[in-house]
């Protein structure tokens, strides 16, 4: 594929929108999930997902292409993810449901050591709790934890996704494991 | 060793196949002897296992659409280059027909001055190109914006075009024998409007294509 991707992308440089239907065809699921993911709930993971897409295209120009698209493109939507959690943050209500998710507040966002995990899980598909406890674990941590493990990249390509070290990765993943250890080792 | 710190430390290494041999052996050995450890190391791996086995979510049906739709507009020039590859018995007769007419219209547009073809013995008055009696022109002959009068003969096709020929003898000198009309050994053309040029230079084409070679008389 990307032999292909190389020579779409050359395509689309040069000013073809069809080329790009292409490569919006083979990432879209992932760049979606991805958002998903990050931002918790489908609405807003559409909206990223698209303003993605859009902004690689706007953007092409600035792609070197030595370089993987598919982390230049992960990197778009993840910069473009947490710029949405930081904005949202003012104008959510704690208790407000939050769109896509049946019955979650942004109660059950927050780590809280209150709760008992065994009350969460009743009730519960183990595949939504685990979602959710993904989707509570703060940004940084999350963001690696999802490319390292649903993505599948390897360290070094997150840390060029990220564009942080890659000792910077490594402590985030360890950190991102031990949270999420704490919370699903009851189920 | 310290569970809580150097043993936890290397099984994030070992999760991330960043031990070496020897840290690999220490961790071997301590896991053995430490069921804390043990346990902490187990509910490690499971909880990697529990996040790689969420379902794949797959993007809405429309997704591709709507981005598409919401892209800034592409060049022109690329919509007709892919138009063109779509395309290319269209575009290669597009291109024919914008040859033909190019060509003939530059041709046509040499306009106002008397163009003779090459040859001598012609006498040339003003406007008005004449073969003088007794003379024999060689080849073809053509005359571009301008009269033609033969009184001699011409050896070969003539094509007169944006003028006129000057059938009668109405010299000076008057004399009835020497109004005997000129001579031509072959076709005689006379071209007047863009219509008949276009016309004649399709015939052209036409016959050097298919090599037919008739001869028609236009005027």
């Amino acid at each position: 594929m990307d032999l292909i991707t190389k020579e779409k992308i050359k395509q689309v440089k040069r000013g073809d929108q069809s080329a790009f239907a292409d490569i919006v065809s083979f990432y879209q699921h992932k760049i979606y999930q991805h958002c998903y993911r990050m931002l918790g709930n489908r609405h807003e993971a559409e909206d990223i997902g698209q303003e993605t897409f859009i902004r690689a295209y706007i953007n092409i120009h600035s792609f070197d292409d030595k370089r993987k698209f598919s982390t230049w493109l992960y990197r778009i939507a993840t910069n473009l993810t947490i710029d949405r959690i930081r904005k949202r943050k003012p104008d959510y209500y704690l208790d407000a449901e939050i769109r896509g998710t049946d019955g979650l507040n942004m109660y059950s966002q927050l780590a809280t050591d209150s709760r008992l995990p065994e009350e969460e899980v009743q009730g519960m598909e183990l595949q939504d709790y685990i979602n959710q406890e993904i989707a509570g674990l703060p940004p940084k941590y999350r963001s690696v934890i999802i490319l390292r493990y649903l993505e599948e990249f390897s360290l070094q390509e997150i840390s060029d996704i990220l564009d942080i070290p890659l000792g910077t990765v490594k402590t985030r993943i360890h950190r991102g494991r031990e949270a999420l250890r704490k919370k699903l080792r009851h189920v | 060793m310290n569970c809580s710190n150097e043993a936890v430390e290397l099984m994030h290494k070992y999760l991330d196949h960043d031990l070496t041999k020897e840290e690999e052996q220490k961790l071997r050995i301590h896991l053995e002897d430490c069921e804390a450890c043990q346990k902490h190391f187990h509910e490690l791996e499971r909880t990697i296992k529990l996040i790689q086995n969420t379902e794949q979510i797959k993007a809405p049906a429309d997704f591709k659409d709507n981005v598409m739709q919401n892209l800034p507009a592409e060049k022109k020039s690329v919509k007709y280059t892919r138009w063109f590859k779509a395309h290319p018995v269209l575009t290669a007769a597009a291109i024919f027909f914008i040859f033909m007419f190019s060509g003939m219209f530059s041709t046509w547009d040499q306009n106002g001055e008397l163009v003779v073809s090459k040859q001598e013995n012609l006498e040339i008055r003003g406007d008005t190109v004449i073969v003088p009696e007794g003379v024999t022109v060689d080849g073809d002959l053509v005359v571009k914006n301008g009269n033609l009068r033969i009184d001699g003969t011409v050896d070969g096709d003539v094509r007169l075009i944006n003028g006129e020929l000057i059938e009668e003898e109405d010299t000076i000198e008057g004399s009835g024998l020497m109004a005997s009309a000129g001579e031509v050994n072959g076709d005689l053309q006379q071209v007047d409007q863009m219509f008949e040029w276009l016309w004649l230079h399709l015939k052209d084409l036409f016959k050097n294509i298919f090599s037919l070679g008739y001869i028609q008389l236009i005027g």
